[in-house]
């Protein structure tokens, strides 16, 4: 149950990085693949009615994590404090500025909200990234499990590390350029004429990085924590999870010449997927694991609320989560298509 | 007290307070939007959508505020409470998870569609999209008040070998006795505020003779509603709220009237001070019997006082919670006189001229916001100084591993975040009343 419980978690967070992935890759190459006002506003546009749902995946992550691991929940988010909060700053500043940017026409208000727009996006693959590293990595948990990190002390991936050194760094950069990638390609789907194609060569040069931030973080990764190589080597049916990665990546350039939009967006949601599961493959059976020679790590088994609270947990879930995803279905199928400003835009134009 | 323990009191207390500022309207707005779109459908009348169309976009700008400033919420209980949620979370964490999975994913989708898609959808169709932002925002409310309702009146749960406090019944956990009327109150509460905006910016248009056929309908609506809900709050769901708590925590009761001795016939209390050094409410300005009469339907029942008992049950803000509790019925006792006097004028055919009224109801805007303020202050603070009542004591349930600087930090940076925030979204909804309904026709993009 709590294994079961684990994967559902794992899923809705992946869910979360893929969807809300691509809207915060738009940001970021926001200000450089459009130009113009109508081209911002066509980026804007693609967004503009998904990216609050795309959001609810990180609130229904999170309080299914709650529910389902309250220790793991507490111990994380009181250790990572203040990483957290920005993060929430920054949600906060990406959220007005697709709110608020098409309120006003004015020369200043607009790009100011788009400069934000792009700042706060940058900003939180960045730390999304590094989060994903202090997992991957441990935190120096107590016997209670709980820590406390500072944001910065050496830099280095060691016993005191704080919540930056190279190791999570490394994997910051490696999730900016993996949602630069992936919201180019979202971009160059969902837009035509000279967006499109700025955006596709974003997206080839984003493709570079990722390929290299690739090799680079896997082999870090790998020394850093001790329990991937060990979880691999018990269970070699994991290769699974990293193989899907691969094919997702590999599968990007090949449509991309190919010129399948859709396909090559869709690639890229399968690379994000498996290498987040490859990650969360790779530290189990831990959810937390340790970085001090105590090795108290946190456990699957020692963060998970009691069977019965599990148990009812599935009952709700399941159908609650099957509604969700036909919602989701139903706004991007009402929304399918090329944004195109005039006439097809319709209602309170808002976005 | 501890400065750490404090500030994350009060960095809770200011982000909750900041954001249920938003959902108040949200939930109660997108009953009227309803309530709009339905006149609509049935007149076929297209100043009814045009009306619709006007209030959705301020529902969006307030919805927007609403969803960056809810998003912090439900990481706090972990950032900020951490002990508590270890412990609880097995059990609160369930409504908070089914809140997303339910609401916020139907509310969220539904919106997107309701806003962009009038032309798209057709007119029953876009009616069912505002129905279902409706039905997202009121089930969010049911499972949020699931929570707290929890927090103030804990059932359904056994306790583990350490202290950890473990679900026993679903189903006990959302049918808690304690959420019928604390849900009804709530919803009821943000209702009256939707009406107050509604009936203040429709007396605005009236006396300052712009849109006046709009200022007219909302100002109809806003009467009319704010009346049934004024009434409501009042009897029977504050007065259900009002048992709840002489039941369950009859201390809390004690400290909301400042009854410090324990008495027959107990008197209610209008206005006073209270006076924790000698014990006593100053300047007391009383009802004979009246709190004996409807908490026990007795006029000469005995009701308990703060010295009955233990001095660290008491709430530790008393007269805060005084005044709170006396700010919310107060104003609820206006309200109802304000709108039952708008409503007769209404019926009359006299309202759109009597300037007196329309002036009163313009300034009614920010009242209700206080009156919900202060209901959840009350609320709050009478747990106090339980952070679950009865089972885990608001001292045991912090994060201790995050220190007092590390939460001042952050409660600044919040506070700054939050007045550019209130600052801009004033901004936008003063333009959007400035344009007015006339000018958002269908399909334009702005
Ligand atoms: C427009 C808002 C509004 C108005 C006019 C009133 N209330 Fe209220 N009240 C609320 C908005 C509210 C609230 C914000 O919705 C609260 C806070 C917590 C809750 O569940 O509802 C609340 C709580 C609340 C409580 C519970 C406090 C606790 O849990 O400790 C009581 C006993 C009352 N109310 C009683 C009344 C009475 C007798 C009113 C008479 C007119 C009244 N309220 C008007
Ligand atoms: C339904 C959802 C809510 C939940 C689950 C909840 C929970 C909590 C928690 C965990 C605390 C901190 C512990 C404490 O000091 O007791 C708290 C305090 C507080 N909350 Fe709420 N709250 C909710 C709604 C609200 C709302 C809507 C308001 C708005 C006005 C509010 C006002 C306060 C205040 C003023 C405090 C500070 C009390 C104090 O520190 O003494 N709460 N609440
Ligand atoms: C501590 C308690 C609370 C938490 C954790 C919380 C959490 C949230 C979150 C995460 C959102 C954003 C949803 C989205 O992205 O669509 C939100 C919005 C909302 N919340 Fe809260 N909230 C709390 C208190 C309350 C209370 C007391 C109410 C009302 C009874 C309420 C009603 C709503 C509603 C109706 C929305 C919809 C969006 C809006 O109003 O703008 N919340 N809340």
């Amino acid at each position: 149950m709590e294994v079961l419980w684990f994967a559902l978690v794992a899923i809705m967070i992946a869910g979360y990085v893929v969807l809300d992935g691509f809207d915060m890759g738009a940001g970021i190459i926001h200000l450089y693949a459009a130009r113009s006002e109508r081209e911002r506003r066509s980026i804007i546009a693609s967004i503009g009615p998904v990216w609050d749902g795309n959001e609810v995946w990180l609130l229904a992550g999170g309080g299914t994590l709650y529910f389902a691991f309250p220790a793991l929940y507490a111990s994380s988010f009181s250790g990572f404090y203040l990483p957290l909060m920005m993060v929430l700053w920054l949600l906060i500043l990406r959220g007005i500025s697709i709110e608020f940017r098409n309120h006003l026409d004015s020369p200043t208000w607009k790009p100011l909200w788009d400069f934000v727009f792009t700042f706060a996006s940058a900003l939180l693959a960045i730390f999304f990234g590094a989060a994903l590293g202090n997992v991957v990595r441990g935190v120096p948990l107590n016997p209670e499990g709980e820590f406390f990190l500072p944001l910065w002390t050496n830099f280095l991936p060691g016993t005191d590390a704080g919540i930056l050194d190279w190791y999570t760094i490394l994997v910051g950069v490696f999730a900016f350029a993996t949602l630069t990638l992936h919201g180019a390609l979202w971009v160059w789907y969902r837009t035509e004429g000279p967006v499109q194609e700025r955006s596709r060569r974003i997206a080839w040069w984003a493709l570079a990085a990722v390929t290299v931030c690739m090799v680079v973080t896997t082999i870090a990764s790998w020394s850093v924590q001790p329990q991937i190589p060990a979880s691999f080597a018990r269970y070699p049916l994991g290769y699974i999870f990293p193989l899907l990665a691969i094919a997702g990546l590999a599968g990007i350039p090949f449509y991309l010449l190919r010129g399948r939009e859709l396909m090559a967006f869709l690639h890229s949601c399968l690379f994000i997927v498996g290498m987040l599961t490859s990650a969360a493959f790779g530290i189990f059976p831990y959810v937390l694991p340790s970085n001090a020679p105590t090795h108290l790590g946190l456990t699957v088994y020692a963060a998970a609320a009691p069977a019965y609270g599990l148990r009812v947990g599935l009952m709700w879930w399941i159908p609650g989560m099957l509604l969700a995803v036909g919602y989701t279905a139903f706004v991007y199928h009402r929304f399918a298509g090329k944004i195109r400003l005039e006439g097809e835009q319709e209602g309170y134009g808002t976005y | 007290m501890d400065s750490a323990f404090a500030l994350h009191r009060l960095h809770f207390a200011f982000t909750i307070t900041f954001h249920y500022l938003f959902p108040q309207l949200t939930m109660g707005l997108a009953l009227l939007i309803v309530v709009l779109k339905t006149m609509a459908l049935r007149t076929g009348n297209p100043h009814y959508d045009r009306s619709a169309r006007f209030w959705a976009k301020i529902f969006a700008i307030n919805f927007g505020m609403g969803v960056v400033t809810g998003i912090p919420m439900e990481f706090q209980f972990g950032t900020n409470w951490a002990r508590f949620s270890k412990a609880a979370g097995g059990v609160i964490g369930q409504t908070l998870a089914m809140e997303g999975v339910f609401s916020f994913f139907l509310e969220s989708s539904f919106l997107g569609v309701f806003l962009l898609g009038e032309k798209r959808l057709g007119r029953i169709g876009h009616w069912f999209s505002a129905f279902a932002v409706f039905a997202g925002s009121w089930l969010s409310g049911y499972f949020i008040i699931a929570t707290n309702a929890w927090m103030q009146h804990p059932v359904a749960y056994t306790l583990g070998p350490n202290g950890e406090i473990l679900l026993s019944s679903f189903w006990g956990l959302l049918l808690n006795p304690w959420i019928l009327w604390q849900y009804l109150h709530n919803m009821t509460g943000s209702v009256m505020t939707a009406a107050g905006v509604m009936a203040s910016i429709g007396a605005f248009y009236l006396l300052s003779g712009k849109h006046t056929n709009y200022g007219r309908t909302f100002v109809r609506i806003g009467v009319i509603v704010g009346l049934i809900s004024a009434c409501l709050l009042a009897f029977p769901t504050g007065d259900g709220q009002g048992r709840n708590i002489a039941r369950h925590q009859p201390v809390t009761l004690a400290a909301m009237e400042g009854l410090f001795e324990t008495v027959e016939g107990a008197p209610m209390a209008i206005m006073g001070q209270p006076d924790l050094n000698n014990q006593k409410l100053d300047n007391p300005f009383l009802l004979p019997k009246v709190l004996s009469f409807i908490t026990h339907q007795r006029w000469e029942a005995e009701v308990k006082g703060l010295n009955h008992f233990p001095r660290d049950q008491w709430p530790d803000n008393i007269p805060l919670l005084f005044y709170s509790f006396h700010i919310m019925v107060g104003l609820g006792t206006i309200f109802i006189a304000l709108m039952a006097l708008a409503a007769l004028l209404l019926v009359l055919r006299r309202l759109d001229r009597t300037r007196p009224m329309l002036w009163a109801l313009m300034l009614l805007l920010p009242f209700p916001y206080i009156a919900n303020t202060a209901g959840w202050i009350t609320a709050e603070l009478g747990r106090q100084p339980w952070l679950i009542y009865g089972l885990m004591r608001t001292e045991n349930g912090w994060s201790p591993h995050v220190s007092s600087g590390n939460t001042l930090f952050t409660l600044i940076g919040f506070m700054g975040m939050y007045l550019v925030l209130g600052i801009l979204f004033l901004f936008l909804v003063r333009r959007e009343i400035e344009h007015g309904p006339e000018q958002a026709p269908a399909g334009e993009v702005k």
